[in-house]
């Protein structure tokens, strides 16, 4: 059996209503590792020539919950969910801190694969006796926060039943759904820890699709066993080491990125980006720190980097809400990108999009998105019911309720912000898209390339991403976010819990066994997960494709001078996106348009793509 | 050598669970949450409650041990377990007020906190990061020490309200 993998994956049938153990070979797991790699891996092979049919929403689509062979050990572990994405219509490897992801690999599994869809709300339920779906009617409606308190409830009991007499059963790990999810709002994020995500690539809706609640696990076993278990044992404290020393970072996880961002990188989206800076310092950290961070070292399972802090209001309209941080992307996506400089307005409307399961990034833009259109009169205070003003933290708190549930306006919006803009303009007659801040649908995160002064954003981040406006993906030279982001995702660990590489793929290596470098993750494993995504990514529909190189684009939005600002008046420069655009398919072994050339794919064992290929190439 | 005692300061665990890992890795050789003897407990995300033996001044799980398994280390006060002897029958558990100990989930036999000889890894690990929520003194034994013998879900409902105020009352 492969090192540093559990051994088994949980196959769920939900038409069928069936579970069964399967296995993968191991020559894909040293080519694929697990969490993105491995995702896109099953995705293709079990899609294949049918991806550009498919609907990520119907049954067809596979929803995977992957961890990688460093998940659990490697502090920070997460769970990478993926599927083919109703947003971007390729794949996203979208992961999550979660104590569900050591849960599943003590019970047993290094993943979970579902097919089809529930005829009624289900979920399933992991242990070490294997996988069971379960009737989740009494949870579907419920927001994030009842949802876990149920099931806490309800599986601990559940597990103590049926073994009494080994002592007190500890709650499981899970990922859930909230009522975005379930209402298939297409960017819904996968929920978990009642303020985690995996929000990018929309599959939360993907579980709604399939009438699938929750996911939770409950193991009682050792974590895999490694190839090299003294060395792993070193690593592991030397990780730790390094993480514990990062002391700023350990006080102020990125809860200081509100104020901070914006007035020193002038990065930070501001009303729907029609400005990267701002000088409200009631936005602060200490803002934040000093009246709401009730536990401020807060970490997941084998994680010492501490970037979260447990927030709660504690008097006013919204007392009791309770959220962690926010964090930097939060904060402005639902704070500076709404005009809101209040930080209980930010934790409340934090709180709120968590509970309702939004993944914050894509309904934050969205909703700014139509505050700018209300703005500009293109949409009226008759077209929404009320006035949606900058700064108006009612306003959006209706509105992004109004999205998970798929009301009035909110059922335009919860096609995430690119589709609702080709709606928007279709019944306006006017072309919205100067105002949608996306790559390849998938909402930008918090961190623009204007000023070119943000520590990740760049050029060509988002542009030539596979991931789209992932900034957790950013994409750099075609090199180094292989050995990072793109390892990271596979490996499944926490890209915030960064050592020097020669301890991560110190780590991989005595874990797997597998002759792991850096150069193999550059110049090998790495490419051959971006080169599958993209090809992916090109395949794309049913409802939407990309055009090689004119959607491989920023948003116009950051073609616009800077308003204000320490940088007034810098923009993306268009002539250096497309030099580093061509470098970039170029040190990827992809044609000048972005289409992996025949070589290519033969170099990096995915031959089978020829054929889909071919087509796009000129 | 002096009796000691882990003091256990709630608010101040993270949840990162080092101490679980440090536990399992010393006395079973690898990372194993649910064989650990100190399993932190966590009802409601962000309230944490390490959950290990209080070394009670009456030993109420020794006491109903059917096969004196369980016996006391002179030294440490800590419980010592006899693997030879333990039977398996949870006697140790049901007598526990906090219902501290676990049968390892391998074994079958009770698994108790023996305070590692003296030089306890959780302690070790929770100082290394500098929260210090279990803290090791030199102190004797306490009648004080069995209030610490909790229920878990108990000792996170008043957490709870410390964090959350009121709102802290309906989230476990």
């Amino acid at each position: 059996m492969p090192r540093g993998y559990a051994g088994k994956y949980l196959e769920v049938d939900l038409t069928k209503g069936k579970t069964q153990d399967t296995t993968i070979d191991e020559g894909t797991l040293e080519a694929f590792f697990g969490g993105r790699g491995l995702g896109a891996k099953i995705l293709w092979d079990r899609i294949g020539d049918r991806w550009a049919e498919v609907d990520p929403l119907g049954p067809d689509n596979i929803l995977l919950a992957l961890t990688g062979p460093m998940t659990g050990i490697y502090p920070g572990g997460r769970i990478c969910v993926t599927g083919k994405s109703p947003v971007s219509n390729g794949t996203i490897g979208s992961t999550a801190s979660t104590e569900f992801a050591h849960e599943l690999r003590t019970a047993g599994y290094d993943g979970v694969i579902v097919t089809g869809r529930a005829s009624s709300p289900v979920y399933i339920l992991v242990t070490e006796e294997g996988g069971e779906i379960r009737d989740a009617g009494h949870l579907w409606g419920t927001m994030g926060e009842d949802t876990l308190k149920i099931l806490n409830k309800e599986v601990s009991e559940e597990l103590t039943k049926r073994k009494p007499n080994v002592g007190l059963w500890k709650e499981p790990g899970m990922i859930y759904v909230g009522p975005a999810g379930e209402n298939m709002v297409r960017n819904a994020g996968v929920m978990t820890k009642l303020c985690h995500a995996a929000g990018y690539g929309g599959y939360g809706s993907v579980m709604g699709s399939k009438n699938l609640k929750a996911i939770v696990a409950k193991g009682r076993g050792r974590l895999p066993d490694v190839w090299a278990p003294e060395a792993v044992k070193l690593l592991w404290r030397k990780a730790h080491e390094e993480l514990i020393a990062r002391d700023s970072f350990r006080r102020q996880g990125t809860g200081y990125g509100g104020w901070s961002t914006g007035a020193t990188l002038s990065s930070e989206p501001v009303r729907n980006w029609q400005e990267e800076w701002h000088d409200e310092r009631t936005f602060g950290g200490p803002m934040f720190e000093t009246r709401f961070w009730v536990k401020k070292y807060w970490t997941d399972f084998n994680c010492t980097c501490n970037c979260m802090k447990l927030s709660c209001i504690p008097s006013g309209r919204w007392a009791g809400d309770i959220t962690d941080n926010p964090d930097y992307e939060l904060q402005s996506y639902l704070g500076t990108n709404f005009g809101v400089f209040d930080p209980a307005d930010n934790i409340h409307l934090s709180a709120l999009v968590d509970n309702l399961g939004h993944h914050a990034i894509g309904a934050g833009n969205a909703a700014a998105f139509a505050a700018e259109l209300y703005q500009r009169g293109i949409l009226t205070e008759e077209d929404l019911g009320f006035k949606l003003e900058w700064g108006g933290a009612e306003a959006f708190d209706r509105l992004l309720r109004m999205m998970a549930f798929r009301e009035g306006i909110g059922d335009v919006l919860a096609e995430g912000t690119y589709r609702a803009a080709k709606k928007i303009g279709e019944i306006k007659g006017v072309d919205c898209m100067p105002y949608v801040v996306h790559v390849k649908g998938i909402e930008v995160g918090a961190h623009g390339t204007r000023s070119d002064h943000d520590f990740l954003a760049h050029d060509i981040s988002y542009a030539v991403n596979v991931q789209g406006g992932d900034h957790t993906s950013a994409a750099s030279d075609g090199f180094r976010e292989l050995s990072g982001a793109v390892f990271s995702d596979s490996g499944v660990i926490c890209s915030f819990a960064r050592t020097p590489q020669h301890i991560i793929f110190g780590l991989a290596k005595a874990i797997t066994g597998y002759p792991i470098t850096i150069d193999s993750w550059r110049r090998v494993t790495g490419p051959r997960i971006v080169t599958l995504q993209r090809a992916l990514l090109l395949l794309g529909g049913p409802d939407v494709t990309w055009t090689p190189v004119v959607d491989d684009e920023n948003p116009p939005r950051f073609y616009e001078p800077l308003p204000s600002g320490p940088w007034k008046g810098r923009t993306t420069d268009r002539g250096l996106v497309e030099r580093k655009r061509l470098a970039y398919f170029e040190t990827l072994g992809w044609d000048e348009r972005g289409i992996p050339r025949t070589e290519t794919l033969k170099r990096l064992g995915l031959e089978d793509l020829e054929p889909s290929m071919e087509g796009f190439r000129e | 050598m002096k009796p000691i005692w882990i003091v256990r300061d709630y608010e101040e665990c993270t949840g990162c669970r080092r101490c679980e890992l440090a536990c399992s890795l010393h006395h079973e050789g690898w990372f194993w949450p649910e064989a650990s003897r100190v399993r932190v407990f966590m009802p409601f995300p962000g309230v944490e409650v390490p959950h290990l033996c209080a070394q009670c001044d009456d030993y109420p799980c020794v006491n109903a041990c059917p096969t004196d398994a369980l016996s006391v280390d002179e030294d440490t006060t800590a419980v010592l377990m006899d693997e030879e002897k333990c039977i398996g029958c949870s006697k140790c558990i049901e007598a526990c007020p906090g219902s501290v100990p676990i049968l390892h989930p391998e074994t079958g036999k009770a698994a108790i906190c023996d305070l590692c000889g003296g030089d306890p890894e959780c302690v070790k690990v929770c100082h290394e990061a500098r929260y210090d929520a279990l803290r090791l003194v030199e102190e004797g034994m306490s009648k004080n020490r069995k209030l610490f013998s909790r229920h878990p879900i108990d000792v996170a409902r008043d957490l709870a309200v410390k964090f959350f105020g009121e709102k802290g009352e309906e989230v476990i």
